[in-house]
C-alpha cells in the first residue's frame, strides 16, 4: 500500500503543477498585472508610476512564463509563474497582493469554515442515510412514493433559493436566527443553525435518491434474501447487512469531499457572512488578488488529491477484499 | 439500530438551541446578547474592508468613516451650517494667509493673484491634544521607547495591535504636521495627493526627488520585493515649504495664491503623523503581519481603531485621551425644527463604540436595518438612504412600514454630479481642426445634449430623486445662483411664460442638419451617423435598460448609438488613452468650492494629455475658459469670482462639452433612536455628533423581533404525524409471519432484476 500511496503522491505533484499552470494562464488571460495594480491601488488619481511601482514591489514586472532577457534556466525561473508557484509546494503562501499574510489568513479562517462545513457534512450524511433507509424500509408504500417525489422536488431547487427562502422565513418572518453574521462562543450556535440546516436540506434530495438507489440495489441481492429467509427482522437486514454493503459507494462520495471541507463553502459563507476560506476566495476573485486565488486553488487541488487517496485507503478498510497495489 | 442515536443527539442539540434562543428576548440578533443596550453605534460596510487607513494614502469614500474619526486634520467643516463653512479642528483658528511678492515683500490681501509669489499660512495648533493610546508611544521603566528596537522574533506572535501589552501617548505638536507633509513625498506607499499638492507647496516637488534618492540609498542591497525596509525618517530631511516655528505653530508656504488650499487642510492628507508610527511599523517582521499605519492608525481624533478583522468587522472605540468637542449651537434655519440643535454645547463624541460589520448582499443589509440591528445602513454613503426613499414613495405598504418604524431619511442635493461627456480629441464629436469643422462639431454636441432628456432619466432610473443639471456646478456652492448661468443652460432650455423648459427636439434636428448630418446621416456620404458610447460597467440586466434608453435618446434625432460596455479597469484605460468618443462619468467633490468642479474642464488637466493624471476627462481645451479659470482660482469668494464662474459656465454650455446630466438626491437613513443625523458627503467626521438612545433601541428591537416558535413546532408535529401511519405499517409488517414478509418483499426485488 505504501508504494501505491507514494505513486499517487507523485502523480499528485504533477497534477498540482498542471492545475497551477492552468490557473495561471486562465487568470492572466483575463487580467493583466496593470489591471491588478489599478484595482489594488484603488481610489482617485492612480498614476502609471504608481502602477509600475506596485508591480515591481510584488514581482509582477517580470514576464509571465518565459524571460527572453535571461539565459538557460533563468529564462524560466525569473518569471512570475516560477516565482509565484514554486513556494506553494513548500506551503509558503507568501503575502496577498494587498500585502496580507496569506498563511495567517488561512489559519484564521479555517476555523469558521470548518464550523459550518463539518456539521453540515456530518448531519447531511446522517440525514441523507436516514432518509434513504426510511424510503427503502417503507418501499412500495405511500411514504416511499412521497419521499421520492419530495426528493425530486428538492433536488430541482437551486441552493440559492433555499438560502433566500431560509433567511426570509427563519430570520425575517419567524425571527429565530440572525440573517447573517458570525461570532464565537455560545453565539456560534445561533449563527450556524440556519446555514447548517440549509446546507443539509439543499443536498438532501439529490443524495437521498442516490443512496436509496444504492440501498435498493443491495437489498435485491441474494445475501439479503438469505438474511430474510433465516428470519431476521427488516431492521436487522437493513442496518446490519444492506447498510454495511452499500457503504462502499457512500464512502466514495463522502471521503473524497472530506478534505475539501477545510476550504469552506463559497456560496454559504458569502450569503451568511461567515469569515471562512470560501468567502476569502470569493473576495480575492473580486479583488483580482492573484496571490490569494492561486494559493486557494493550490490548496483546493492538494486537498482534493488527498481526498482521492483517502477514498482509496478507505476502500481497503471498508472492504477487506480490496487491496491497493 | 445505530441511526436513531445521533438523531436523538441532534434533536437534543436543536432543543437546546431552541431553548437558548427562547430564553433571550430576541433570537435573530447578529451581535452578542444585550449589545443593543450598549452605547454603541451599529452600521455596516459593503464589499470589503477599507484599503488604506494611512492618512497619506487614504483617498476613498469607504475609508473616511474610520480615517476622519481617528485622525484630526487642522480644519474641518461646521457640522450643521450650509453652505459648508470651514472651522478649526486641531488648529486654534482658520488661518488667513499672508502674501509676498517675488522679492519677499509682503502684499495686502487685496493684491492681484498674479503678483503674489508666495502665500504663507501660520497655523497655531491647539495645546493639550494627546494621541490615542498606542504601543508606538509606550515607554519602559527607564523612560525609553518600549517597542522601538524589536527583532523579528519579538514580533513573531504579534498580529494585532493589542498583542502589544504596553501603550503610551504624548502631546500633539506642529512637528507631527510637518512630518505628515514631508511624508506626502514618500515613494514607499501610495500618495495620491502628492502630484497635485507638490505643485503648490514650495519645494515639495524637489523634496520628493530628494526623498526618492534617500529611499534608494536605504534600499541598497535589498530586493525590490523586500518588505522589511529601514525607517525612512522624515525628521532627518527638511524642506522650506513646511516647518514648525515652535511646538505649536506650523508654517506652510504656498506658491502664488491658492485660496482652495484651506480645504486641503481639512483632509486627512494633512492629518498629523507621529514619527514614532514610522519607527514602530518599520521594524522587521511588522509588514508581513500587516502591522502598519494602513491597518492600525494612530491619531488624536475622537475614536481609535480597536478591532480590524478584514472583510468582517471593524470597531472604533472612544479615544480616552480625546479632549471632547462641544456640539454646535447654530446651523441652518430648519435645523432647530428638526431637533438638530438640542444637543447644543454638549461634549462629543456621544457614543462609546462604533461597530462596522460587513454586508456584501443588499438583502441582509436591509433586513438587519429594518430589524433594528443597524442604526444606519452604511453611514458614509447616501445612496442606500436614497433607495429607501424611492421605495417609500413607490409603495404605500413600504411607506406605512417606514412610518411605523420611525425611519428617518433626511435628504439633500450634494456636491456630486453624473454627466455624459464628449471626448474633444475625437474627430467626430470633438473639437475639430478647421473653424468650419469646429462649428459643425459643436452643433452636433449641442444637438445631442438637447436630445438627452435628463428629466426623463431621473424619473425612470432615479425615481425622481435628482435634479437635471444646467451646468457643471451643483447648487449649494459659491457661484451657483438661481438667476445665473449655473441654473439655466440656454442651449438646451428656453424660457416660456416665465418657466424654463427643454427646447423641442426639432431644434436638435435642425442643429444636427447644420452640423452636416440631416436626419442622422452624413450629408456627403449618406451613411448613418453611428456614435460609440463607452460605459464603465459590464452589460448586466440592471444596466441594459439604461443603455437602451441612451440609444432611444440618440435615435430621437436619427443617430445610432453603439454601446461599448466594459469593466471599470478597461474603461479607465481607454479614458487615459483618450480613445473613447462619448462616455458617462461622475464627480464627487473633494471640497465645497466651484474650482473643484470647474477644474474638470481646465485644459492642462486633460486626462489623455497628462497620461491619465488629470481629471478633465473630455480633454476639453478652450483658451478663454482656461484664462478665466486661472484668474478665478486666485480669487476669494466675491463678485469677481462669481462673474468669472458665470462666464466659464456659459462657455462650457456653448461648447456643449458635456451633456450636463444630473445632480442626484442623497439621503441618509437613521432609526428613530439616532439623533443629529444630517446628510452630508463633505463632512466626514460626523459620527462624533451622532447620539444614540440605547434604551429606546433595545425596546424597539425587542418589539420588532419577538421570535415566533409555534410554526416550528407545527412543522415538527406535521412531520411526526406523517410518520405515524408509516410506523403503524412497520409494526404491522413486523407482526406478519416470515413467509408473507418474504413474499411481499421478493416482488419488487424480482422486478428490479
Amino acid at each position: 500500500m505504501l508504494s501505491y500511496i507514494l505513486r499517487r503522491a507523485l502523480y499528485g505533484v504533477l497534477i498540482l503543477i498542471g492545475v497551477n499552470l492552468f490557473t495561471f494562464v486562465l487568470f492572466f488571460t483575463v487580467n493583466t498585472p496593470d489591471d491588478m495594480a489599478r484595482l489594488n491601488i484603488g481610489g482617485k488619481r492612480v498614476t502609471q508610476e504608481a502602477i509600475e511601482k506596485w508591480k515591481v514591489e510584488r514581482g509582477y514586472d517580470k514576464p509571465l512564463l518565459y524571460n527572453a532577457r535571461d539565459d538557460g534556466l533563468r529564462a524560466l525561473s525569473n518569471t512570475i509563474f516560477f516565482e509565484r508557484s514554486v513556494q506553494l509546494f513548500a506551503l509558503r503562501f507568501g503575502a496577498s497582493d494587498s500585502g496580507r499574510d496569506i498563511g495567517y489568513e488561512i489559519r484564521q479562517r479555517i476555523g469558521p469554515s470548518l464550523a459550518v462545513a463539518l456539521p453540515t457534512f456530518a448531519l447531511g450524511v446522517m440525514a441523507t442515510v436516514c432518509a434513504a433507509l426510511l424510503m427503502v424500509f417503507f418501499r412500495a408504500t405511500y411514504l416511499d412514493f412521497w419521499g421520492v417525489t419530495l426528493a425530486v422536488v428538492m433536488m430541482s431547487i437551486s441552493s440559492l433559493f433555499y438560502i433566500i427562502v431560509g433567511q426570509w422565513t427563519f430570520s425575517t418572518l419567524l425571527r429565530l436566527v440572525p440573517i447573517s453574521g458570525f461570532a464565537g462562543g455560545w453565539d456560534l450556535f445561533k449563527f450556524l443553525a440556519l446555514p447548517v440546516v440549509i446546507g443539509v436540506v439543499a443536498r438532501l434530495g439529490y443524495d437521498a435518491l442516490l443512496y436509496r438507489t444504492m440501498f435498493l440495489e443491495e437489498s435485491g441481492k441474494d445475501y439479503v434474501r438469505t438474511a430474510r429467509a433465516k428470519g431476521l427482522s427488516e431492521q436487522a437486514v437493513l442496518f446490519r447487512h444492506v447498510l454495511r454493503n452499500a457503504a462502499l459507494p457512500i464512502l466514495t462520495s463522502t471521503v473524497a469531499v472530506l478534505p475539501l471541507l477545510f476550504l469552506g463553502s463559497l456560496i454559504m459563507e458569502s450569503f451568511f457572512g461567515i469569515p471562512g476560506l470560501g468567502s476569502y476566495t470569493i473576495d480575492a476573485i473580486n479583488a483580482q488578488d492573484f496571490a490569494v486565488v492561486r494559493a486557494m486553488v493550490f490548496l483546493g487541488s492538494a486537498l482534493y488529491i488527498v481526498g482521492l487517496v483517502l477514498t482509496d485507503i478507505s476502500y481497503t478498510v471498508a472492504d477487506p477484499r480490496i487491496r491497493l497495489a | 439500530m445505530r441511526a436513531p442515536v445521533p438523531n436523538g443527539r441532534f434533536a437534543a442539540a436543536v432543543a437546546v438551541l431552541a431553548l437558548t434562543a427562547a430564553c433571550s428576548e430576541v433570537g435573530n440578533s447578529p451581535y452578542a446578547s444585550g449589545a443593543e443596550r450598549s452605547n454603541t453605534f451599529f452600521t455596516a460596510f459593503q464589499e470589503r474592508s477599507p484599503k488604506y487607513l494611512d492618512p497619506t494614502s487614504s483617498y476613498s469614500n469607504d475609508e473616511t468613516p474610520y480615517t476622519y474619526q481617528i485622525y484630526e486634520p487642522l480644519y474641518g467643516y461646521h457640522f450643521l451650517k450650509r453652505p459648508y463653512a470651514l472651522v478649526p479642528r486641531a488648529a486654534e483658528a482658520v488661518a488667513l494667509p499672508r502674501y509676498y511678492d517675488a522679492d519677499g515683500k509682503e502684499l495686502p490681501a487685496s493684491a492681484p493673484g498674479g503678483t503674489i509669489a508666495h502665500s504663507v499660512y501660520d497655523i497655531r495648533v491647539r495645546k493639550g491634544i494627546r494621541f490615542a493610546p498606542h504601543p508606538a508611544f509606550a515607554r519602559d521603566s527607564a523612560g525609553n521607547p518600549a517597542y522601538h528596537s524589536m527583532r523579528r522574533e519579538d514580533v513573531a506572535d504579534k498580529y494585532r495591535i493589542d498583542d502589544f501589552r504596553q501603550n503610551g501617548t504624548r502631546e500633539l505638536t506642529a512637528h507631527d504636521y510637518v512630518y505628515a507633509i514631508r511624508r506626502l513625498a514618500t515613494p514607499r506607499i501610495k500618495s495620491p495627493s502628492f502630484s497635485l499638492i507638490s505643485e503648490y507647496i514650495v519645494g515639495l516637488k524637489e523634496y520628493g526627488e530628494r526623498i526618492v534618492e534617500v529611499d534608494r540609498q536605504l534600499r541598497k542591497g535589498l530586493s525590490p520585493t523586500d518588505r522589511d525596509l529601514p525607517m525612512l525618517d522624515f525628521r532627518q530631511h527638511a524642506f522650506a515649504g513646511a516647518e514648525a516655528l515652535d511646538e505649536h505653530t506650523l508654517r506652510i508656504r504656498i506658491k502664488g495664491k491658492y485660496p482652495q488650499f484651506k480645504y486641503w487642510l481639512a483632509m486627512t492628507f494633512f492629518a498629523p503623523v507621529p514619527w514614532e508610527a514610522d519607527k514602530f511599523y518599520a521594524q522587521p517582521g511588522m509588514a508581513e503581519k500587516n502591522l502598519s499605519l494602513n491597518y492600525w492608525p494612530i491619531g488624536t481624533g475622537p475614536f481609535m481603531l480597536v478591532e480590524y478583522e478584514e472583510n468582517r468587522q471593524h470597531v472604533l472605540a472612544r479615544n480616552p485621551n480625546f479632549r471632547g468637542e462641544p456640539y454646535p449651537c447654530e446651523g441652518e434655519a430648519r435645523d432647530r425644527a428638526e431637533g438638530l440643535l438640542e444637543d447644543c454645547g454638549k461634549n462629543t463624541p456621544f457614543v462609546e463604540r462604533v461597530v462596522f460589520s460587513v454586508e456584501k448582499e443588499t438583502i441582509p443589509l436591509k433586513t438587519k436595518f429594518f430589524q433594528g440591528y443597524y442604526d444606519s445602513p452604511v453611514v458614509e454613503r447616501l445612496d442606500v438612504g436614497t433607495e429607501y426613499l424611492v421605495e417609500m414613495t413607490d409603495s404605500k405598504d413600504k411607506l406605512a412600514e417606514y412610518r411605523r418604524k420611525g425611519v428617518r431619511l433626511p435628504s439633500t442635493i450634494e456636491a456630486n454630479n453624473w454627466y455624459v461627456g464628449f471626448n474633444m480629441l475625437d474627430p467626430v464629436v470633438g473639437w475639430g481642426k478647421t473653424p468650419d469643422e469646429r462649428a459643425r462639431n459643436r452643433k452636433l454636441r449641442q444637438a445631442l445634449s438637447l436630445a438627452i432628456d435628463w428629466e426623463e432619466y431621473i424619473q425612470i432610473f432615479e425615481q425622481g430623486q435628482g435634479m437635471a443639471a444646467q451646468g457643471p456646478l451643483p447648487p449649494g456652492l459659491f457661484g451657483y445662483r438661481d438667476d445665473g448661468p449655473a441654473a439655466f443652460n440656454p442651449i438646451v432650455y428656453r424660457t416660456l411664460d416665465g418657466r424654463s423648459e427643454r427646447r423641442p427636439i426639432e431644434e436638435a434636428k435642425k442643429l444636427l442638419a447644420e452640423a452636416g448630418y440631416p436626419e442622422g446621416r452624413d450629408a456627403k456620404s449618406g451613411q448613418p451617423l453611428v456614435l460609440n458610447f463607452d460605459y464603465q460597467r459590464a452589460l448586466t440586466p440592471a444596466i441594459r435598460p439604461r443603455m437602451a434608453w441612451y440609444q432611444k435618446q440618440f435615435a430621437k434625432v436619427g443617430v445610432q448609438l453603439e454601446i461599448r460596455a466594459t469593466d471599470y479597469n478597461r474603461f479607465q484605460d481607454k479614458m487615459n488613452k483618450g480613445t473613447i468618443q462619448i462616455y458617462f462619468w461622475g464627480w464627487l467633490a473633494d471640497y465645497p468650492d466651484a474650482e473643484n468642479f470647474l477644474f474638470l474642464l481646465y485644459g492642462p488637466n486633460a486626462k489623455a494629455l497628462t497620461n491619465g493624471n488629470g481629471e478633465n476627462n473630455s480633454n476639453y481645451q478652450n483658451a478663454e475658459f482656461d484664462r478665466r479659470f486661472e484668474l478665478m482660482k486666485f480669487e476669494d469668494d466675491g463678485p469677481v469670482k462669481a462673474r468669472l464662474i458665470d462666464e466659464m459656465i456659459a462657455i462650457a454650455q456653448h461648447d456643449a462639452v458635456w451633456s450636463f446630466g444630473y445632480f442626484p438626491t442623497s439621503a441618509a437613513a437613521f432609526h428613530q433612536w439616532v439623533y443629529n443625523g444630517k446628510p452630508t458627503q463633505i463632512i466626514r467626521n460626523h459620527i462624533q455628533y451622532l447620539r444614540v438612545d440605547p434604551q429606546l433601541r433595545a425596546q424597539k428591537v425587542a418589539e420588532w423581533n419577538r421570535p415566533l416558535w409555534w410554526p416550528v413546532w407545527l412543522i415538527a408535529l406535521a412531520l411526526a404525524a406523517a410518520l405515524l401511519p408509516a410506523l403503524r405499517a412497520y409494526r404491522r409488517r413486523e407482526r406478519e409471519n416470515a413467509a408473507r414478509t418474504l413474499a411481499g418483499s421478493a416482488a419488487p426485488a424480482g422486478a428490479a432484476d
